[in-house]
């Protein structure tokens, strides 16, 4: 199942704007999801004989449950400010990559239904009846979008295409055209407990595998504790920190912290995934199912502490979403919410991040590092979209920013941003996020990381930058396997917690 | 009499238009908390953001200085000419609009360019062209044509000004007077007249729409809060 042969975009000095290229992308179309999928799911396996109506009477549902979708639908003057802040854009020059083009492609259905001047005047404004070409459209570019938020930071209306993607994927999904990627994993995890499909058994023996690899490696007998009831902290952290690399050194480095801090931890063979599909097709009840896993397996182990690893969208969903979905924070007086703050300390924010748990364990001195152990390496910092626009860490607005950087700064000597514009609230995706992470994208996903790609390069060429250190699993995997392509080494991607796991004195 | 009818139709399709578009913005539920971060942790924060959002459009300025310069002239060059021709509505007139007054008539030649350069922007800048639909066109056309007509009675040819306020006066206490029949009177006043009806049926929604956006009007604080809609509450009677 090779994708289509295509052109590696050149790296030039600067992000450049390109000239517009009309359906350049339009050829792009992920696998759709299979039956035994899509039935689990419960959503049509085919595009049902009345889409159409299906798909109208969905928007106007969403319309009814979602302001954002409303407002966003309505506001938009057409005012060009998005249109050359898309990753998506400016890798692949289609104009249906700008975000208020792909917003478009909706809204001109939402019109033609949903409001009078589309009703009296469809031309005028724009409108255009549903049609299957639109459909297909949809499939494309709603594919194409990563709901990395970009195109809100910059808008003045802070119209937000994501939430229109998402939109426009469940509506998607109502008629039948689901995306096999997003909606497989979807089933993996409600049925198995992880977006791998790993088992129990499975998870047990990797942790074993490692407790050796970090004792031989370290004569120190640091564990990776599963199931274990009465411990303080959960950690929830994506899969693929139990079996992809570089994520795996991750998972090395939270246990060293854990241990070297003497907290007690574990993980769950029922909540083995902190990644949540279900925000990037806009379901709320299935997030809420995917998320209620962890609140349910909290419960069962008696856990004080829910800490998240390195994962960018599940930190969106962890610290957006947690608590409106399951009750896992602070604040609900309901009592599906007040059981579980009897049980869990609140002397800690809940759910807690990574690294403002391995920040503040440092600053406050209850563990040890020596930055000098990384001094091979120069570093740079690429802060993951749903950390940098969608959440937060710590107590003020920006510590998204702040406390990955000091945590950094604590355990390597050598440190250099990206230019201003390319980072924290402007930070560009890694091209893989959003439900693309699949090789049926691999385009979209290469030309995406343009953007990136050149910002890193030029960290690379003016200081030396040999190490890209990240805190979400999508841009580890997306990085190692499109970075290549751009002559960039695979082996320069890294977990934050891979540099601290180096650091951490371990007695 | 034609225009006195005119100005109460689109009175009433102006106000009662805004007024089910904002009914409807704030009966429809924001299920989950999507402010774009970093984003204030305190109401009176959120109240900073939105304020300069609406003031000094912080967010158009971070992205686009081009769209940012002429749509600033333009909006707060509309802003001030509003605020003039409250004049011909309020008797005695308010202390505030005197001394806007010879602002206000010059703020005009600010909401000329800044149109003048948006619509310069839809021709010239090829993304801004794909996106551009008729109606983007036409509006600016109207407010600029509305501008224009404002600008002749002003600089060139002035129209009888106290019957104008007499004709306005009377609309509003239900005493219709007559209009002063100038044609760039009468061109103003009908173009106006069709801004005001299309106002809640077209993107001029935005106006209304940025206070209800939920990546700049909500509260940066879901751990310490539970939010929970309505219809996602009822959710959990399934557990």
């Amino acid at each position: 199942m090779a994708a289509a042969d295509f052109d590696i975009p050149e790296l030039k000095d600067d992000i450049e704007v390109p000239k517009l290229r009309e359906g350049v992308m339009a050829h792009v179309k992920t696998f759709p999801a299979p039956k035994a999928v899509q039935d689990f799911m419960g959503y049509p396996h085919e595009l049902v004989e009345d889409w159409k109506e299906r798909a109208i009477e969905k928007m106007g549902d969403l319309l009814g449950k979602y302001r954002s979708l409303k407002v966003f639908l309505d506001a938009c003057v057409h005012c060009g400010a998005c249109t050359d802040k898309c990753h998506y854009y400016l890798g692949t020059s289609d104009p249906k990559n700008m975000p208020v083009a792909r917003q478009d492609l909706m809204r001109q259905v939402y019109r033609r239904y949903f409001t009078p001047a589309g009703k009296l005047f469809p031309k005028l404004v724009g409108a255009k009846d549903l049609t299957k070409d639109i459909l297909d459209e949809w499939y494309s570019y709603y594919h194409q979008c990563s709901e990395c938020r970009r195109c809100s930071v910059f808008c003045p209306y802070g119209i937000d295409t994501a939430e229109i993607t998402m939109a426009g994927r469940e509506i998607l999904n109502h008629v039948g055209i689901g995306q096999k990627y997003s909606n497989e994993i979807l089933g993996k995890v409600q049925k198995i407990g992880n977006n791998l499909g790993l088992p129990g058994p499975a998870l047990e023996d990797t942790l074993a595998g490692l407790e050796e690899d970090i004792e031989a490696d370290t004569g120190v007998p640091v564990k990776l504790p599963m199931d274990v009831k009465g411990a303080e902290v959960l950690l929830i952290t994506p899969s693929a920190d139990f079996f992809s690399e570089p994520h795996v050194e991750s998972l090395i480095g939270y246990a060293k912290v854990f241990h070297a801090a003497g907290i007690s931890w574990t993980l769950s063979s029922y909540a083995s995934e902190a990644g949540n599909f279900g925000l990037f097709n806009g379901n709320y009840e299935t997030m809420r199912n995917v998320a209620m896993r962890i609140r349910d397996a909290a419960l069962e182990l008696g856990a004080k502490r829910i800490v998240v690893g390195e994962c960018g969208h599940a930190w969106r969903v962890a610290y957006s979403f947690w608590n409106t979905l399951t009750g896992i924070g602070y604040g609900g007086d309901d009592p599906f919410s007040i059981e579980l703050q009897k049980q869990l300390d609140p002397s800690y924010p809940q759910p807690q991040h990574i690294c403002e748990l391995t920040n503040d364990l440092i600053k406050q001195g209850k563990i040890q590092v020596d930055p000098s152990v990384n001094d091979e390496f120069v570093v740079t910092y690429h802060d993951s979209c749903n950390v940098a626009r969608a959440s937060r860490m710590g107590t003020e607005p920006g510590g998204q920013f702040e406390i990955p950087r000091e945590l950094i700064k604590a355990v390597v000597n050598n440190y250099h941003d990206m230019a201003d514009g390319t980072i924290r609230e402007a930070t560009f995706c890694c091209g893989g996020g959003g439900g693309l992470l699949t090789d049926d994208l691999m385009e979209v996903r290469v030309k995406g990381a343009l953007p990136r790609a050149t910002a890193l390069n030029n960290v690379v060429k003016e200081h030396q930058v040999n190490f890209l250190a990240l805190i979400c699993a999508i841009c580890k995997a997306q990085f190692t396997k499109v970075l290549p392509k751009y002559g960039f080494d695979m082996s320069m991607v890294g977990g934050v917690h891979q540099l601290v796991g180096r650091a951490v004195k371990l007695d | 009499m034609i225009y006195a009818g005119l100005f109460y139709i689109a009175t009433v399709l102006l106000v009662v238009g805004l007024i089910y578009k904002i009914f409807d913005y704030s009966r429809t539920p924001a299920p989950l908390l999507i402010p774009t971060t970093p984003a204030p942790t305190t109401k009176p924060g959120v109240v900073y953001r939105m304020a300069k959002e609406v003031v000094v459009f912080e967010s158009l300025f971070k992205s686009n200085k081009w769209i940012w310069v002429f749509g600033w002239l333009f909006h707060f060059g509309l802003f001030l000419v509003l605020a003039r021709h409250l004049r011909y509505f309020t008797q005695p007139v308010w202390f505030w609009v005197d001394i806007v007054q010879p602002f206000g008539k010059y703020a005009s030649i600010m909401m000329v360019i800044g149109l003048a350069g948006l619509l310069a922007r839809r021709f010239l800048v090829d993304r801004v062209r794909y996106i551009s639909t008729p109606s983007d066109y036409l509006i600016l056309v109207l407010l600029l044509a509305i501008g224009a007509s404002g600008m002749v009675m002003t600089f060139v040819a002035h129209t009888d000004i106290i019957s104008l306020k007499e004709f306005f006066m009377g609309l509003m206490y239900f005493d219709i007077q007559p209009l002063p029949q100038d044609p760039p009177l009468l061109v103003h006043l009908a173009l106006v007249a069709t801004l005001m009806v299309i106002f809640p049926i077209s993107k001029l929604l935005h106006a209304p729409g940025v206070f209800f956006s939920p990546t700049r009007n909500q509260v940066d604080n879901p751990r310490e809060h539970r939010h929970v809609a309505a219809w996602a509450a009822r959710l959990e009677r399934n557990n």
